[in-house]
């Protein structure tokens, strides 16, 4: 069967001929961001639920660390053996000076010098997350036992770090909508000068009764094609990006960054952006189609 | 089918085109407009195919008030009307197979059967050699013939002709003419404009003068219809206005 051409010759047009590369570099963007916006999705995810049962008990430094071993200090055992006995608390470990010494290595190296510092004692403490202990209770009973030490349930700081996530979150999001909406203004513009530049054959489409429904088919398919194109081209110049981007993390080798690995889907959710950039497309094309026929006489 | 009472039409603020127009074309007639280049046929047929709305007057097409109807409405009752354009008009990009398809495309007609009725109507006019032809490598009287079985394919109910025969030798314009006939016969109203009486004189069809943008006075009376009854009520009333 002979394959029909369209009745508006709109693939001839040099207008179009640039928007599937504008509409790429509006994919890439907006694919960066989405993959930005999962990763500090998770990252929130990540810290607040590793840290959000979690306590640390900080002792302060008796000496050096050489003699301050994890076996010898009866304030530290007393302070132990009090969390156990603490209702909501379900694990307590106390580190030893290898564990701090260790944790210290990024910032102070191995060159030993840890063993000459008066490090504090560290107590790592798990609690039950529906009912966990009264904090202010078990501040005031453990500076009843160690004078100057420190309960810290790490709010503070996470607090902040969650803060930081949701606004990458929040900004990704309006990189997304950004970049939608300029696709939408450049696909609304290259319809306007489409419709200038086949006025004649439009006007003659009409003269034989065609409704301005079958005129906008003509365009949004197009811009549904165009659209289309243009993402699966961003989509694909992204991949690299956000594989280098996920290599350059895992170099960092860092505990406070999680491992940028996407799951399914995430992956299916930046899949469906070309899909979606055609949708918009298309859209925006029958709408400017409708809206700018409606007006004429 | 066709009425016009005291219409007028000017284009933006120029002088009146047309002016105290009344005719009216009875369902299943035939009619010639004649008239020198520039005495206002086309403008009077732009109204009929709705490009133009009178600027005064009242214009009514099978029943509606033109100046009341939709853009939906519109466009549906383009599709009960044919027209040749002077200018041909044809789709440049498309092939003539595919030009006198369309309105049968935009109609929303199955395509296996349209198919087959352009093939048949391509190959009455002349042109089966040229079915894949786009209209650029076509000479203007085959253009026009495509351009006619544009206008012809869908059976419209009105047909209008502008110049229908200004680029076909008298044989394929006479050929033409009877086409125009058969589908008249057939309900068809049909409206031609032409400025070649020599033509006309062949056809016993009420004619109507145009001169100076106004129906003349002093113009042919009409003539018997063939076309049966009501052909000779609207050309009686075509004369009786020409001649009060």
């Amino acid at each position: 069967m002979r394959r029909r051409r369209q009745a508006v010759p709109l693939d001839r047009d040099a207008t179009g001929r640039y928007l599937p590369l504008l509409v790429a570099i509006m994919v890439y963007l907006a694919a960066l961001a989405l993959a930005g916006a999962m990763v500090a999705s998770k990252l929130a995810d990540r810290w607040d639920s590793g840290l959000s049962g979690a306590l640390t008990v900080q002792l302060p430094a008796a000496g050096p660390a050489t003699t301050a071993g994890a076996g010898g200090d009866p304030v530290a055992e007393q302070v132990v053996a009090l969390l156990r006995d603490t209702p909501g608390v379900t694990a307590v470990e106390r580190l030893d000076t290898r564990d701090i010494a260790a944790l210290l290595e990024p910032w102070l190296g191995d060159a030993g010098l840890t063993a000459e510092l008066p490090l504090p004692g560290l107590i790592a403490v798990t609690v039950d997350a529906d009912q966990p202990p009264d904090l202010n209770a078990l501040r005031r009973a453990v500076l009843a036992v160690a004078p100057g030490s420190l309960v810290d349930d790490h709010q503070r700081w996470l607090g902040h770090l969650l803060d930081l996530t949701w606004a990458i979150e929040a900004m990704a999001i309006v990189v997304v909508a950004l970049v939608v909406l300029a696709a939408a203004i450049m696909v609304a513009f290259v319809t306007r000068m489409g419709l200038a530049a086949h006025e004649q054959a439009i006007e003659v489409l009409h003269l034989i009764g065609a409704q301005d429904s079958y005129v906008a088919r003509q365009f949004q398919s197009h811009a549904l094609s165009l659209g289309l194109r243009g993402g699966l081209i961003g989509l694909l110049c992204a991949l690299p990006t956000l594989y280098l981007g996920r290599h350059l993390l895992q170099r960092i080798d860092s505990g406070l960054l999680p491992e940028m690995q996407l799951l399914p889907m995430e992956w299916s959710l930046l899949v469906l952006l070309p899909v979606a950039s055609a949708l918009v497309a298309m859209m925006t094309a029958r709408i400017t189609v409708l809206r700018t026929l409606a007006r004429m006489p | 089918m066709v009425r016009f009472e005291d219409v007028a039409l000017r284009y933006g603020t120029g002088p009146e085109i047309l002016k105290h127009i009344s005719l009216q074309f009875d369902p299943g007639s035939y009619h010639f407009l004649v008239g020198a280049s520039g005495a206002g046929k086309s403008s009077l047929l732009r109204m009929m195919y709705l490009a133009q709305h009178p600027s005064a007057g009242r214009v009514t097409l099978f029943g509606r008030d033109v100046t009341e109807l939709s853009r939906p409405e519109t466009a549906l009752l383009r599709r009960r009307i044919g027209v040749v354009f002077q200018d041909f008009r044809l789709l440049d990009h498309l092939t003539a197979r595919e030009n006198v398809a369309l309105p049968l495309q935009i109609s929303g007609q199955a395509h296996g059967r349209s198919d087959k009725d352009v093939e048949e109507l391509l190959t009455w006019v002349g042109l089966a050699d040229h079915m894949d032809a786009l209209p650029p490598t076509l000479s203007g009287g085959q253009q026009q013939r495509v351009a006619i079985a544009r206008a012809v394919i869908g059976r419209p109910n009105l047909l209008l002709a502008d110049e229908p025969t200004g680029n076909l030798d008298d044989r394929m314009a006479v050929r033409l003419l009877y086409l125009f006939e058969e589908l008249n016969k057939i309900g068809t109203t049909v409206v031609i404009a032409t400025h070649n009486e020599s033509l006309v004189d062949r056809f016993p069809h009420p004619v109507t003068r145009l001169s100076g943008g106004a129906i003349a006075p002093s113009g042919e009376p009409a003539k018997t219809s063939a076309a049966g009854p009501a052909a000779v009520k609207s050309a009686a009333a075509v004369a009786g206005r020409e001649n009060p």
